[in-house]
């Protein structure tokens, strides 16, 4: 980081800091240091003692059907939602980039649902596949389809997957928009002048031009859907039936709060944790080659 | 501009219209939803047309709420969400505008460290370290409390990042300019640096507003009391009902309730909003 010209003194950066790093270790480190100990520490029953146990939380978790099961859940979850909504935003922002009159009208009906919350989108999306007063699951009950997701573990995991996805687009519409607005027009008409289609266009200049902006919206959008979605997933199902639903931001909310299983929900915490660390080194080593060439 | 022929035109058109019609669809049904009474409702299939209960609903819900889930009143909810979401951009931007103008124009001990521990806690969201966060809140005795709806979500760096990121780009010709005419660092944060944040303060307040607002697993966890509850608990209360009838036309009101502020800011504010997405998320 270079160093540019500064203000003297010791004790006021300090002071100025000081809201910032103390809501920081109170609610920053001093919880994720609590969740590194609980989860290689086993309490007696009456919580009076604890003892170190190593890994043997973690080979429990990793043991555990229950959690492999949440584990591949989640990656069929976040992996659909991600590339659905990734697409279908990539496909809506490239129908917006070509509209001359009226592009605001446009923009502003597909961006507005951004501003739903995902506990929101959940109801919502509920209240129209309710399988008893649901105008959507009338709708295919007329069409010959029996919609129950309370019981069909394949059409609960269709219903979540959908409404994390609505409730994504217009956040990946916004950024593809943005995107394809900074890509020089002339690049673009000079193809086209040398006659190239709208496919090649789009696969030989347009796309690998957006990369920086998929690349970053692929990060972000893995973790929209490993944590943001919680409420879709808990107002819509509850992880169920049968855990067909349960991603692995509800299982540590489950094992801990309802189960009451802390070293456990620990352990998971500090493999969510890892995953996201991981996340966004890959991010950030990312960012840093782009820069460099 | 490369020539289209009609058919792409109307091809391209017929996209979007189609895209508008599917992102408002859900939330055409809940607004028709309502404005009808219960029995409307749950009749096979309801009405596709707003009905005559609309200022009953919503009178209902704002004083009353839903019978099911003991008759907490909407209103109240909503006037937490606003605290909730008015207080975490606030004192998020407060906290990151005086740790960046620390970070970056001043050379103290340990300056790196503490600029790495504030950037660690970057990309990891309060889900993740969830129930150590609410044993620490439960040991500060601040359970139904807006301190702890609130300070939790104020400690990421993002905010941090983006001010130390703009002071970066503000010319040193400035600093020497003000250091000349004799100001301290207060006067230089105060008279220079804040009022050329504006547009950024006003970009961040908008996503952090509506950040707050839709927060949503974390007052699950930390409100027991009705009178504390968020909309968006609310509307989960409401709907937990076990095997009775939920109360559909009251918690479509308050859906759509819930909808309105953020909805408002984003529409309202699109300009500032689409700085701020594309600014803070990058």
């Amino acid at each position: 980081m270079q160093q540019r010209a500064v203000f003297s003194g010791k004790l006021l950066p300090l002071l100025l800091l000081l809201p910032q790093i103390a809501v920081t270790l109170v609610f920053f480190f001093w919880p994720a240091s609590q969740a590194i100990m609980q989860s290689v520490l086993q309490e007696d029953p009456f919580g009076l003692s604890s003892k170190l146990i190593w890994f043997d939380n973690f080979i429990e978790v990793f043991g555990n059907p229950d959690y492999l099961n949440s584990l591949w859940v989640t990656v069929l979850f976040s992996g659909s939602v991600s590339l659905l909504s990734l697409s279908i935003g990539l496909f809506l922002a490239l129908q917006a980039d070509r509209i001359v009159h009226g592009a605001v009208v446009y923009n502003t009906m597909l961006v507005w649902p951004y501003a739903i919350s995902a506990a929101v989108a959940g109801v919502l999306w509920l209240f129209l596949f309710n399988p008893t007063i649901g105008i959507v699951a009338f709708a295919l009950a007329r069409l010959g389809y029996d919609w129950n997701h309370l019981l069909n573990s394949g059409e609960a995991m269709t219903l979540v997957i959908a409404a994390a996805t609505w409730n994504r687009v217009p956040y990946n519409f916004l950024f593809f928009l943005a995107g394809l607005q900074s890509i020089p027009k002339s690049l673009v008409e000079a193809s086209a002048i040398d006659g190239a289609g709208r496919f090649s266009r789009f696969w030989k200049i347009v796309f690998p031009l957006l990369m920086p902006t998929t690349f970053f919206l692929v990060v972000v959008n893995v973790v929209y859907a490993f944590f943001e979605t919680f409420g879709v997933i808990h107002q819509i199902t509850e992880g169920g039936p049968a855990r067909a639903t349960e991603i692995l931001v509800y299982k540590v909310f489950y094992d801990g709060v309802i189960g009451l299983d802390l070293g456990g929900s620990a352990a998971q915490s500090v493999v969510l944790m890892t995953i996201v660390i991981a996340l966004t080194v890959i991010q950030f080593r990312y960012i840093e080659s782009k820069v460099n060439y | 501009m490369i020539d289209q022929s009609p058919w792409e035109r109307i091809f391209t058109h017929g996209v979007l219209i189609l895209g508008c019609l599917i992102v408002a669809f859900p939330v055409y049904v809940t607004f028709v939803a309502s404005t009808h009474s219960i029995e409307d409702i749950i009749q096979v299939p309801m009405p596709l047309l707003p009905g005559g209960h609309l200022i009953d609903n919503y009178w209902t819900a704002l004083t009353s709420g839903a019978d099911s889930a003991g008759n907490a009143p909407v209103g109240v909810m909503m006037l937490n969400s606003l605290i909730m979401a008015v207080t975490i951009a606030v004192g998020k931007i407060s906290v990151s505008i005086l740790a960046a103008f620390a970070i970056v124009y001043f050379k103290f001990p340990f300056r790196m460290f503490f600029f790495w521990m504030i950037f660690v806690t970057l990309m990891l969201p309060v889900e993740v370290r969830i129930i150590p966060t609410y044993a620490v809140i439960s040991d500060l005795g601040m359970l139904d409390s807006y301190a702890g709806l609130t300070l939790p979500l104020i400690a990421s760096a993002t905010a941090t990042f983006l001010f130390r990121q703009f002071f970066m780009t503000v010319p040193e010709e400035l600093f020497h300019a003000a250091r000349i005419d004799g100001a301290g660092p207060i006067r230089f944060l105060c008279s220079i640096i804040i009022p050329m944040s504006r547009t950024n303060i006003a970009a961040l307040f908008v996503i952090l507003f509506i950040y707050g607002w839709n927060q949503y697993l974390w007052p699950l966890l930390i409100t027991t009391r009705e009178d504390m509850y968020t909309i968006l608990i609310g509307i989960n209360r409401m709907l937990n009902v076990g095997d009775d009838q939920a109360d559909w036309h009251i918690i479509m009101a308050t859906s759509i309730l819930a909808m309105i502020p953020p909805v408002i800011v984003v529409v309202s504010m699109q300009k500032l909003f689409i700085k701020g997405m594309t600014e803070t998320e990058k």
